[in-house]
């Protein structure tokens, strides 16, 4: 994840998660970047992301998406998996992010 | 205990098959090179497979002729069904993701938003742009890109 600040990219995680499941994520995992709280999902359905019923207990999560945003805020890259166990290697996305100019 | 010794390898079987599913949960999912094509999983269940024939070997051909029929037939039907659960999860649930349509896309501005941090402070997207990265260093740099990383939680 220092890669990513060596480039100068901010990371930032958002689920519908709450503040403290996240912090608790954080200190077990020894992440330090930023953790963001969407418990009602509000973001995510602006953003079209929205997996009805797919939560534990049946709750409405996000499904996984990265954006990657320039200084100014517009999309330069994006990946919506096809696949739930596939995801974007950190390799892929440094490659997106090492684009940037 | 003679029919034990005769169907032991289809309880064998049924077992590296009920292994082959939940190790993928537990464990092999957390690494993409077993995650994505998972190989040793497939691998358990064809081991289970070669169990279970050689097991039905035995019973149908066993002198004298042993029992077992009956259970190793549901254990092979139980394996048979942990396969399938299997195969459904890697070919079929986990690709029936909602199509977002509406998602961002390049060239866009990507949406406003105000969400609380792990702190319960909320934080704008305005703001993870115009703050730099490590306000500590002598010579603060605002960031040149945000990565959001949407993920489902509950971990």
């Amino acid at each position: 994840m220092t890669a990513f600040s060596n480039l100068g990219i901010r990371l930032v995680a958002i689920s519908v998660d709450e503040p403290g499941v996240s912090a608790a994520l954080c200190r077990k995992a020894g992440y330090t970047y930023t953790f963001l709280s969407d418990p009602d999902a509000s973001v995510i359905r602006r953003y079209d992301l929205l997996h009805r019923g797919a939560g534990v207990n049946g709750h409405d999560i996000a499904r996984p998406a990265e954006f990657l945003l320039d200084s100014s805020g517009v999309v330069r890259w994006v990946n919506l998996t096809e696949d739930l166990r596939v995801r974007a290697t950190p390799e892929e996305m440094l490659r997106a992010a090492t684009a940037l100019h | 205990m003679g029919r034990l010794r005769s169907t032991w390898p289809i309880w064998l079987g049924f077992v590296v098959s009920l292994l082959g599913l939940i190790s993928y949960f537990l464990f092999f999912a957390r690494f993409p090179v077993t995650r994505n094509v998972p190989w040793v999983n497939f691998l358990l269940f064809a081991t289970s497979a070669a169990l279970l024939l050689g097991g039905w070997r035995k019973v149908l051909t066993g002198q004298p002729p042993r029992g077992g029929k009956v259970v190793s037939s549901l254990l092979t039907i139980a394996s048979l069904s942990i396969f399938g659960a299997f195969c459904f999860f890697i070919f079929y649930a986990s690709r029936k993701l909602p199509a977002a349509i509406e998602s961002p896309k390049i060239g866009q501005r990507a949406p406003e938003f105000a969400l609380r941090d792990t702190h319960e402070n909320p934080v704008s997207l305005a703001t993870l742009l115009s703050t730099p990265l490590d306000p500590s260093s002598p010579s603060p740099s605002l960031p040149r890109g945000v990565l959001l990383v949407f993920y489902r939680g509950y971990w």
